[in-house]
């Protein structure tokens, strides 16, 4: 019932989305597969109304439509429950459900009659929930399921669910599921964008596979397995030739052990996650983002708070240090978004260049700078790694992205660190200034660091690291070293397979 | 999908240091712009009275007679001035440090307190030495006014602009108890409710005579020195700076932000307590009820007309002061009540926070 003929995307430089067709047969649940950054997103933003396609067009119901915004897909059947739910916390569930709908009895609300209608179904789903109850007091699934009949209630006949199961339990994904089934015995179709396998073969009917933009096969999950599918989606052709002396680790820097972090929403984003990484080496941690990465490299840094288990950086437990305290036992740390979240981009090069030592000597003492000590310390780092501008005194967001990273990364190496922790370095980077970052990591490890590179960018982990670890919902697996690793094996073990499980 | 930019607030008014050619032109586009939105709100005001009837010219004349036209105006100039510099730089501490402190009129009120207190209950002593005291006693009368919001926020997260308005009341009604109550002075022969007056060892001595300008007014300035050096010199000032542009990248640079709020509270309600110092040992002398016609709001036109920079505080002050004292004379000269003048403060501050957004705009496009 739905066809998406040639459709391309091009934001900037990036191809997004690249002649993609896409088609959705009504009663069917179509998975859309695909890594981070793969365009999946971009496809669905494009179908609900909120991208314009520069090419290709949409068949709905047997006719072209062009989809302006996302009223007009709601209009026309097309209904998208994101990621991040679209309800009013404080509001009532009866309140959530005739959200944005007109009344039968303007200017009164029908609550009575919404509160009705919102049980009839919730027996339909079989689903346990009270009409007056505050949605903020709801369990992430059925907040979920409540957006899902809402959209039905204002007459979807595709649901597009953005990685659904992202923020459920393994029981909520499993009422999902089930409401999922009903959905389709009603005649609905459904389209779940997603990056996990399992859920993949155990929900869906058809597959199509995007890797960078473009589409790799539709294929019907009963003639396919988890690997095929894993492949497909991480599909490596390049092979690495790696170019450097084999590491030689010494001391252990950091041992995590059983590290459990507790969001606000209750979701458990780190569960028992253990590593160990010592001195001249480089451990990187694969994963698709929004796995339990940030919050594993917060926790490490002191920005976040844990919940169970312990940290130690050279001997000396820090689970419970401030992040000026862990950052003075001689870790540096390179956040993900450096540029915004590393740097002050309404500071000038100088002032970000003391960030994480402004308060020590030789640049302060008794709390008053020293000018002539951060002039000097700023003009060595530019210098030094080759920082492109006229003066220190610039703006930092005069800088380009490239160079804002290289004086994050040059003022977190001078200050000699023992461990460095650096979340996707190279993201969104040209070719040349990656290569430097690289470059420099490799010469760090070299001079005996201990390295936690986390990326979700397994090209990059590949170059780099010595050993891999993969993150998968808050769980990390046993490392492997480099020359031993599988890259089909890694991607299954990034879409949630198991190690070592055929 | 929506996750939140929590480092953006309301206005972006940050001037980044400068060296140099660059802070020349910076600041010559700055000036440019400042006297620009003057000139736009004096033509939209002047439309306004031509509309009532009045020659807007004549109006404008007797403004400016009225604030420089005589050795009494200049004075009185200075004198709105001096309140308006301690309470802007007040301000400019609070909002460059990310906290939105509109209750300087509560701490003016309670550092006018605290200046009474010792200037009436102390025995006479040295002048340099009972001026220095009266102007710490403000200053930890106000800081600690302001302390209040500042902690609960800290601790509870709650928000500081309700509370520091609620404590603009309280304060309020405070002194109006004390100066009828506990602190009244019942040694005239018609009791009125207000202090004793203070001693003449606390009083700030005038700087020209018959005139009412005090040397509160040099306090005044060497205040703004101290701001300056605060925050473009030091570890407090570049913390304060942080918190207040990026949130996140100040946590990440190992500062406590919770700390720094608190002591950018403490320090923002401390200036707008020597405010009350200065109004009490500088002008009235005693204590009494209403001392402050708003000026802890007006203050915030202030700070921000001044580009939230120390400096460009003190004349951001003085042409509010003279508005201020212009706007009597326009009055009584020829018909234009004064509330104008309030209008045209309230369009140039429009101007001003305007073009913020409209930089921020551009920036984030």
């Amino acid at each position: 019932m739905l066809y998406m003929n040639g459709i391309s995307k091009r934001f900037a430089s990036v191809l997004a989305n690249d002649r993609i067709n896409f088609e959705i047969r009504e009663g069917e649940v179509h998975s859309l597969l695909g890594e981070n950054g793969a365009g999946k997103s971009t496809l669905m933003n494009i179908l609900y109304g909120i991208f314009q396609p520069d090419e290709g067009q949409i068949t709905w119901k047997g006719e072209i439509i062009k989809i302006q915004n996302p009223n007009e897909a709601i209009t026309k059947g097309i209904a998208m429950v994101h990621q991040h739910l679209t309800l009013i916390p404080i509001f009532s569930v009866a309140e959530n459900f005739i959200l944005s709908r007109r009344s039968t009895r303007e200017p009164f609300l029908d609550l009575q009659a919404a509160g009705a209608a919102v049980l009839k179904l919730a027996q339909e789903f079989n689903i346990a929930i009270d009409p007056w109850e505050k949605v903020s007091q709801l369990d992430a699934g059925t907040q979920q399921w409540l957006e899902i009949i809402r959209a039905l209630s204002r007459g979807a006949d595709l649901l597009i669910l953005d990685e659904p199961t992202s923020v459920l339990t393994p029981q909520e994904t499993e009422r999902l599921f089930k409401t999922i089934e009903l959905l389709v015995e009603k005649g609905k179709s459904v389209c779940f964008v997603t990056h996990k396998l399992q859920e993949t073969m155990r929900i869906c009917n058809r597959v199509t596979i995007l890797r960078r933009g473009k589409v790799v096969d539709t294929v019907n999950v009963c003639d396919t397995n988890e690997r095929e599918l894993a492949r497909m989606m991480v599909g490596r052709d390049i092979q690495f030739h790696i170019d450097r002396a084999p590491a030689n680790p010494n001391r252990v820097v950091l041992k995590v052990e059983k590290v459990n972090i507790q969001a606000k929403n209750r979701h458990q984003v780190l569960k028992g996650a253990s590593l160990e990484l010592r001195g001249g080496e480089i451990l990187g941690i694969a994963g698709v983002a929004g796995n339990g990465q940030a919050e594993l490299a917060k926790a490490l840094t002191g920005l976040q708070a844990i919940q169970g288990g312990k940290i130690v950086i050279d001997g000396e437990e820090t689970s419970h240090l401030s992040p000026k305290q862990v950052s003075q036992k001689g870790v540096a740390y390179i956040p993900d978004q450096a540029w915004k979240k590393a740097s002050f981009s309404d500071f000038s090069i100088e002032q970000n260049s003391i960030i994480r030592s402004h308060w020590e000597e030789p640049f302060s003492k008794w709390g008053v700078f020293n000018r002539k000590e951060i002039s000097r310390h700023a003009k060595n780092l530019v210098g030094g790694f080759d920082i492109r501008t006229t003066s220190e005194q610039m703006l930092a967001k005069s800088l380009s992205g490239g160079n804002m990273q290289k004086l994050v990364l040059a003022r977190e190496l001078s200050r000699t660190p023992n461990l460095i922790i650096a979340v996707n370095p190279t993201a969104g980077l040209d070719v040349g200034a990656k290569e430097f970052i690289y470059k420099t990591l490799l010469g760090e490890r070299t001079k005996g660091r201990a390295i936690l590179l986390i990326s979700a960018d397994l090209d990059e982990i590949m170059e780099l690291s010595d050993r891999i670890a993969v993150i998968y919902a808050g769980e990390i697996s046993e490392s492997i070293p480099v020359n031993e690793v599988n890259l089909e094996e890694i991607g299954y073990m990034m879409a949630g397979g198991k190690q070592g499980h055929d | 999908m929506g996750e939140g930019e929590g480092d953006d607030d309301i206005v972006e008014l940050n001037h980044p240091p400068h060296k140099g050619v660059i802070l020349f032109v910076h600041d010559l586009k700055e000036l440019g712009f400042g006297l620009l939105s003057i000139i736009t709100a004096l033509s939209i005001v002047a439309i306004i009275i031509s509309i009532a009837g009045i020659n807007p010219i004549e109006a404008y004349q007797a403004l400016i007679k009225g604030s420089f036209g005589s050795i009494n105006g200049i004075s009185e100039t200075f004198v709105k001035a001096t309140p308006l510099i301690f309470l802007g730089l007040g301000i400019t501490i609070a909002f460059r440090g990310g906290m939105w402190n509109i209750g300087g009129d509560g701490q003016l009120l309670l550092g006018a307190l605290g200046a009474t207190v010792i200037g009436v209950y102390l025995p006479s002593m040295p002048p340099v030495l009972h001026i220095a005291l009266s102007l710490v006693g403000g200053f930890i009368f106000g800081a600690l006014w302001a302390a209040m919001p500042g902690f609960f926020k800290m601790r509870r997260g709650t928000n500081e602009i309700v509370i520091t308005i609620m404590l603009n009341y309280l304060a309020t009604f405070l002194i109006a108890y004390l100066v009828s109550g506990p602190m009244k002075d019942t040694t005239q022969l018609i009791p009125v409710p207000q202090s004793r007056e203070i001693v003449e060892s606390a009083v700030l001595p005038r700087l020209i005579p018959l005139t009412r300008i005090h040397s509160g007014f040099l306090i005044a300035l060497a205040a703004v020195g101290v701001v300056w050096f605060i925050l473009e010199r030091t570890v407090l000032g570049y913390e304060i700076k942080a918190v207040g542009v990026n949130t996140d990248a100040a946590r990440y640079g190992g500062i406590n932000i919770f700390n720094t709020g608190f002591v950018v509270m403490l320090l923002s309600g401390g200036f707008a307590g020597m405010a009350g110092m200065s109004e009490i040992s500088g002008v009235h002398h005693y204590l009494l009820d209403g001392i402050s016609p708003g000026y802890g709001y007006l203050a915030i036109a202030v700070a921000l007309f001044g580009g939230l920079n120390p400096i460009g505080v003190v004349f951001s002050a003085l042409f509010f002061g003279a508005l201020n004292v212009g706007a009597e004379s326009m009055q009584r000269a020829v018909g234009v009540p004064t509330a104008t003048i309030y209008l045209l403060e309230g369009l140039v501050v429009i101007f001003v926070l305007a073009r913020h957004i409209l930089k921020r705009r551009r920036r984030s496009s």
